[in-house]
């Protein structure tokens, strides 16, 4: 049944894509160049959304764009546009794997006239005239004065309370633009990552962005794996696992740390960088739930990790847990305006299947398996995936399903060994990464010294 | 049928930077490849309060390095013969992108099986830019200032931590 949800398109999907393809493509020549052919384009976008409540706001806004008007107030709309698109392709594909996972999904409350995010005002105005220069000169405008435009917006909001999201957003994005300026001369631009980037940072950078409300969760967390993501700046461990509520409600959540680092930290010593949370580390490290209380839940599923709430608690085998918990459980809806195909990660159990050197066969249909994202920071690896005959991962869509291991049970020189992304959460396990690890993390104490040496002058 | 073979311009996860290679820090403790320059920050072999602040421009193969207090460095003096900080700043980009990031940044055509990244440099002399390197060096070790968050930053799922020994 899974097999038949990962081989179904679902209706509509590819002309929704078209019209994200228009939009994007315009971006790459930018909005100052739109020539005939990318002005139909645009025409056709803005003619979907006709009977829609955007309808009146999308014909006007990209009526002005074409006739060379831009502002910041119409590319919040094409990008608010865009992301109806992308939402709308992220609820069809969901809806289609909620039924074959047979996962009920808790849907997103009713609005409510709550808090916004508190970098509104002046704050994201550095950033949205950046945003603005750049579509304006298009992807293959960008030159090295045009991709560095950002340093200053990001400094700002790395500074102010509420700014980090869109701040780690800008410097992951600019950092891409600094290394291919100028992008003129690029052979391949991946054009729908940068507009994605540009769209959610658009509007990220508005007025009025929704900020979620929390309210505090009680109960066990079982880890099931970890997602890690990196960029130059930044480092993240989110864990996927369950939260078992005192009235028996099994849910799925998250709960993720983050650290700002430099390029030079990578691999399993920026976990060094999150130092300041032991026991999700060890929690992480150990294969241990962990006793929480009063820790705030957003409507997403998201935990807003505290140490202060949480309490190491017994070892508790991920595989077992998904094998016993994970079939019934219920999981949250993504926040409205964070939904987008690649924000699907759903953490599933794969048995029975035949693993290739970069797929899993699950009978009817052959998954491939996202060597992207594996990391260096951890042991998983993609010869353990072949070996493996379990598979704790996320399902991703990308222009197709994909999967993404977190962890595997395989057979290695005849004997059973369990591995986990995060394992190494504490420092590495194996005896060649840790001698590694410990050369390597020098560099989180040269740079700390450089800086208490530098900074305090 | 094979999921997952979208092409790369269609791909929201397409990887655009390729994870940097781990090297000893200690000697030249920055390195970037930015604003159309290599450029970094190379420790004094003598004093440990000064710092040299070494660049070579893409395209013309400009050559600059000034102690963080703007002085000229003795060894470069103005001229286009590399000093030892310029070779330890090149040294460490190659350890840190790979020859062919670097080369390809600062438009080098490497000879055909040499690995010398200054076999194909032309140099000429830049002007001094000092004071914005340093600048950019001092914004590189606030970084490890920034306090950590826990909020969801569900935007980091386009940023997924890649580079697992294969």
């Amino acid at each position: 049944m899974l097999a038949d949800a990962l081989r179904a398109a679902p209706a509509g999907l590819d002309e929704a894509f078209t019209l994200i393809d228009g939009l994007d493509d315009a971006l790459v020549h930018g909005l100052a160049r739109i020539d005939e052919e990318r002005a139909a384009a645009l025409e056709s976008f803005a003619a979907a959304f006709t009977g829609s409540p955007l309808a009146g706001r999308v014909t006007d806004s990209i009526g002005k764009i074409i006739a060379g008007t831009v502002t910041d107030d119409h590319l919040a709309v094409l990008a608010g546009a865009r992301a109806a698109l992308t939402g709308a392709v992220h609820d069809a594909l969901l809806d289609v794997l909620d039924e074959a996972l047979g996962r009920t999904r808790e849907p997103w409350p009713a609005p409510a006239t709550g808090p916004t995010t508190p970098a509104a005002g002046h704050l994201p105005a550095g950033a949205r005239s950046w945003l603005r220069e750049l579509a304006i000169a298009g992807w293959r405008g960008v030159d090295h004065e045009l991709a560095g435009g950002a340093a200053q917006a990001v400094q700002a909001l790395l500074a102010a309370p509420g700014g980090r999201r869109l701040a780690v957003l800008l410097d992951g994005f600019a950092a891409e633009l600094r290394s291919a300026a100028p992008v003129a001369g690029l052979d391949r631009i991946p054009v729908r990552r940068w507009a994605d980037l540009w769209a959610r940072a658009i509007l990220l950078a508005h007025d009025g962005f929704p900020a979620p409300t929390a309210v505090p969760a009680d109960g066990r967390f079982l880890p099931l794996g970890v997602d890690l993501h990196e960029h130059p700046t930044a480092f993240r461990a989110q864990a996927h696992g369950l939260l078992e509520s005192p009235d028996g409600q099994v849910r799925l959540v998250r709960a993720s740390v983050a650290a700002a680092k430099v390029d030079t930290i990578s691999g399993p010593s920026a976990w060094r960088m999150l130092s300041a949370y032991p026991v999700f580390l060890t929690a992480l490290a150990g294969h241990r739930g962990v006793e929480i209380a009063g820790m705030p839940l957003t409507p997403a599923g998201d935990l807003l990790w505290d140490e202060s709430c949480a309490v190491a608690g017994e070892p508790a085998d991920p595989f077992a847990t998904a094998r016993v918990r994970l079939g019934a459980v219920t999981a949250a809806s993504a926040s409205p305006l964070d939904r987008h195909p690649a924000a699907i990660a759903e953490p599933v159990l794969l048995e029975g299947y035949t693993a290739g050197a970069d797929t899993i066969d699950l009978g009817g249909v052959t998954l491939a398996v996202d060597h992207d994202r594996l990391p260096a920071a951890g042991p998983l690896t993609p010869a353990l995936i072949a070996a493996s005959t379990a598979c704790l991962g996320l399902l991703r869509w990308d222009g197709g399903w994909v999967v993404q291991p977190l962890a595997v049970q395989a057979t290695v020189r005849k004997k059973p060994v369990v591995v986990h992304t995060a394992d190494w959460a504490l420092g590495p396990t194996e005896a060649k990464a840790a001698k590694a690890e410990a050369a390597a993390g020098t560099a989180v104490e040269v740079l700390r010294e450089r800086a208490g040496r530098l900074l305090r002058k | 049928m094979t999921s997952g073979s979208a092409a790369y311009e269609r791909r929201s996860a397409a990887p655009v930077i390729a994870p940097v290679r781990p090297r000893k820090l200690a000697k030249v403790p920055f390195v970037e490849l930015a604003e159309g320059r290599l450029q970094g920050v190379v420790s004094s072999g003598s004093d440990v309060e000064r710092v040299y602040v070494s660049s070579i421009t893409a395209g013309d193969h400009g050559l600059s390095c000034n102690t963080n207090n703007n002085r000229p460095c003795g060894g470069l003096s103005g001229g286009t013969r590399a000093c030892n900080h310029l070779r330890a700043l090149a040294d460490a980009a190659v350890a840190q992108y790979g020859l062919d990031r670097v080369a390809r940044y600062l438009k080098v055509t490497v000879p055909d099986g040499s690995d010398d990244l200054w076999s194909g440099l032309h140099t000429t002399t830049a002007p001094n830019r000092a004071a914005e390197v340093f600048a950019g060096f001092l914004r590189h070790l606030a970084y490890l200032e920034v306090p950590s968050t826990t909020e969801p930053l569900p935007d980091l799922h386009w940023f997924p931590a890649a580079g697992a020994v294969s």
